[in-house]
């Protein structure tokens, strides 16, 4: 357990001291959230579809071991490598070894939140491998040695001045370069290199398919598919999570995923991996860190259904204004605040608490996870366990003293509203953080008590 | 005759109670008996809110004490009723407060669904910009929701349409949440006062002289934010405004 260098109100504090910024984030994420409501909108079955893909990947979480079983079954039968980790260290370490094995000391990578997760990066860098990540938005985060922000658009903090910078500081682009095409058409001829020179390739798993031992990826940009085909050597690396049962199944999520996530009705590229290719090696690496635990808090499993649309982060009005790095976690947003605290309690105890409880991730979320119940429910989770600070327990504390007996509650509102009128500067200081950038509210001559105990009875 | 027992959320009654003095004078006006049993304090929505729920149990016992004996629960608050809704439970009277969690309602929709009032004849020629709150729109379902593919009602709507002279402004950003949040109020205070903000521009930038909703905790919010502005658009409780004239 380890506490945070900085919390999220902190974070998001420092964020916010640039409201130009946080306008163009919150506007930016709206703009995708509306591309979101016109894609689901224009399928008159949406709600329908949400519920299969709700019930299918239920059924999946109740049977996770026996669909498990029979997918590696399957996918030894197909010639692909299984490895199990129970943690991020292992997975790991067993990416390592293959590495190792053939040696290899340059990875290029399509985006895995899995690897973010677990900080394979890094662990790597410090065995003196060197990795590239392929996917665009990655590859920015990557060059300003940052780790992505939001799971579908990893960059989407940056402004494309700031992409330009790092293009000049990096890839030779020409000072004050911020037209998109010529920065794509950059990442393009460097990547393309990676691509070409690479002898390994790393890429996620959107599904996997229990049925056939198959797995499925999607991009966008095609970087899963070069990286994959063009290498030696094509490690995949999944939650035991992304397990759906049949192949069947499939077309309800993939038109749920990228109409959630971008609007789009699918994404660009959905490949399948069956089986490596002529004189390839195919290894795939089924990771737990920490996913059985949450399957055993029946609170909180429902959480492993996530498919990865980042639809409540772009929906989220807390997260447009703060930020996805005030998160401090891999997953930001709503589902991180409920995936991170199963990972470190008190790392992440501030996390249930960035949210104002609106609901509006359960309503986007494509399998239906309740997102905004389960806050609620580590916020009582955390405090049991003892995470909450001392000010706030005493300030609860002397809450409920005041709450429970109507005879102190009365005293103390005409105290209250007494302050507030007579000494308002008792309370319309710094140390008030309502009063910050807010005015108190006017005292009224009386309460509705009182008023009631005058006219009514 | 059914007897209704008025719910005034703390801060109504310390900081707003014009709202509640609404309330009671509409449901009046209605022709009920209502009743405001003096004994309560808050539902408790604050300290849940915020990890204590396990504090709540005298609050929660007080609550059922006041209210068990009623036929109906109806509060100016969808936020105080949705905690209700929710989480009411005691040890000593668990019967009497599943009852309460059934019979509980927010003044909107106990107006719409309960006595499906036609004709207010109410008088408000203002333009007027209303706040969906999540919890009265997300949770008691008073708004049809943005997020879900599903035909649209809106309950609050209805009821403002019969108020004489009130023209109901747009918004670009129809229910999104202004921030409020309880406590996130002050432990995000940057966020909080952020998003406020932004919901307070929506209302002026389309003409808004009035902001009202069910819910007088948002209001109150996005009150003190008008007020630093120096802004002169002003909140008013829907009760207010349905009873106004």
């Amino acid at each position: 357990m380890s506490i945070p260098a900085k919390t999220h109100p902190e974070l998001s504090e420092v964020f916010n001291k640039d409201e130009e910024r946080v306008n163009w984030h919150d506007e930016t994420l709206w703009w995708i959230r509306q591309k979101r409501d016109k894609s689901a909108h224009s399928i008159p079955e949406w709600e329908i579809l949400r519920e299969k893909a709700s019930q299918i990947k239920n059924n999946a979480l109740s049977n996770l071991a026996e669909y498990l079983v029979s997918f590696e079954e399957k996918a030894l039968a197909n010639g692909i490598i299984v490895h199990w980790a129970a943690d991020a260290q292992e997975h790991n370490q067993i990416v390592h070894q293959i590495l190792k094995k053939h040696d290899i000391r340059q990875l290029v990578k399509s985006k895995s939140m899995l690897t973010e997760e677990c900080h394979l990066n890094e662990y790597l860098e410090k065995q003196g491998l060197e990795v590239i990540d392929s996917d665009l938005g990655e590859r920015i985060v990557q060059l300003a040695k940052e780790p992505p922000s939001h799971i579908v658009l990893p960059c989407i903090h940056k402004k494309k001045e700031e992409i330009g910078d790092l293009f000049h500081e990096h890839l030779g682009v020409a000072a004050g370069t911020s037209d998109p095409q010529i920065l794509t058409e950059a990442a393009r001829v460097h990547l393309r290199e990676t691509f070409l020179t690479r002898k390994a390739a790393l890429t996620g798993v959107n599904f996997a398919i229990a049925e056939t031992g198959e797995f499925v990826v999607c991009t966008n940009e095609g970087n899963a598919d070069m990286g994959a085909h063009l290498a030696d050597v094509h490690i995949a690396c999944m939650g035991i999570e992304k397990i759906i049962p049949k192949r069947k199944h499939l077309g309800v999520f993939l038109r749920l995923l990228a109409r959630s996530a971008t609007g789009q009705p699918i994404t660009t590229y959905s490949s399948h991996f069956k089986k490596p290719g002529a004189g390839q090696e195919m290894h795939l690496v089924l990771v737990d860190n920490g996913r059985t635990i949450q399957m055993g808090r029946e609170d909180f499993r429902a959480s492993l259904k996530c498919i990865r649309c980042g639809a409540c982060m772009n929906t989220c009005p807390v997260y447009r204004r703060s930020g996805g790095h005030s998160y401090h976690s891999a997953i930001s947003g709503p589902i991180g605040a409920i995936l991170a605290p199963n990972l470190d309690r008190e790392k992440y105890a501030d996390l249930p608490f960035a949210s104002t409880l609106c609901g509006s991730c359960s309503n986007v979320c494509p399998v239906k996870i309740d997102i905004h119940q389960q806050l609620y429910k580590w916020r009582q989770v955390i405090v049991q366990e003892g995470y909450a600070t001392s000010a706030k327990k005493m300030s609860m504390k002397i809450m409920n003293y005041t709450l429970s007996s109507p005879g102190v509650y009365k005293t103390a509102g005409k105290a209250g509203r007494w302050v507030l009128k007579y000494i308002p500067f008792a309370v319309n200081n710094h140390f008030n953080p309502w009063y910050k950038q807010r005015d108190m509210p006017e005292v009224p001559k009386e309460s509705f008590g009182e008023w009631y105990k005058k006219n009514v009875k | 005759m059914k007897r209704v027992g008025l719910f005034i959320p703390c801060y109504v009654d310390q900081f707003y109670p014009n709202a509640g003095i609404a309330t009671y004078q509409l449901l009046k006006k209605l022709g009920l008996d209502v009743t405001y049993p003096t004994g309560q304090t808050c539902c408790g929505q604050p300290m849940a809110n915020s990890g204590f729920e396990h504090l709540t149990g005298d609050c929660n016992q007080l609550f059922v004490d006041n209210f068990a004996e009623f036929d109906y629960i109806v509060s100016p608050s969808g936020s105080c009723v949705l905690h209700i809704k929710e989480h009411l439970h005691t040890e000593k009277s668990e019967p009497q407060a599943a009852a309460i969690r059934t019979k509980v309602y927010e003044l909107v929709e106990f107006l719409v669904d309960i006595l499906q009032v036609k004709n207010l004849k109410a008088k408000f020629p203002h333009k007027v910009g209303l706040h969906q709150s999540c919890h009265g729109q997300r949770g008691l379902l008073l708004t049809q929701m943005s997020e879900l593919v599903a035909p649209y009602f809106s309950k609050p709507q209805q009821l403002l349409a019969q108020v004489e002279g009130l023209e109901l402004i747009n918004l670009k950003r129809e229910d999104e949440c202004c921030g409020f949040g309880g406590t996130f109020c002050v432990v995000e205070e940057a966020v909080s006062v952020k998003m406020g903000k932004d919901r307070v521009k929506d209302h002026q930038a389309n003409g808004a002289e009035y902001i009202t909703g069910a819910d007088m905790s948002c209001l109150m919010h996005m009150e003190g934010i008008l007020k630093r502005e120096n802004s002169n658009v002003k909140v008013l409780h829907i009760a207010e405004i349905l009873n106004a004239g």
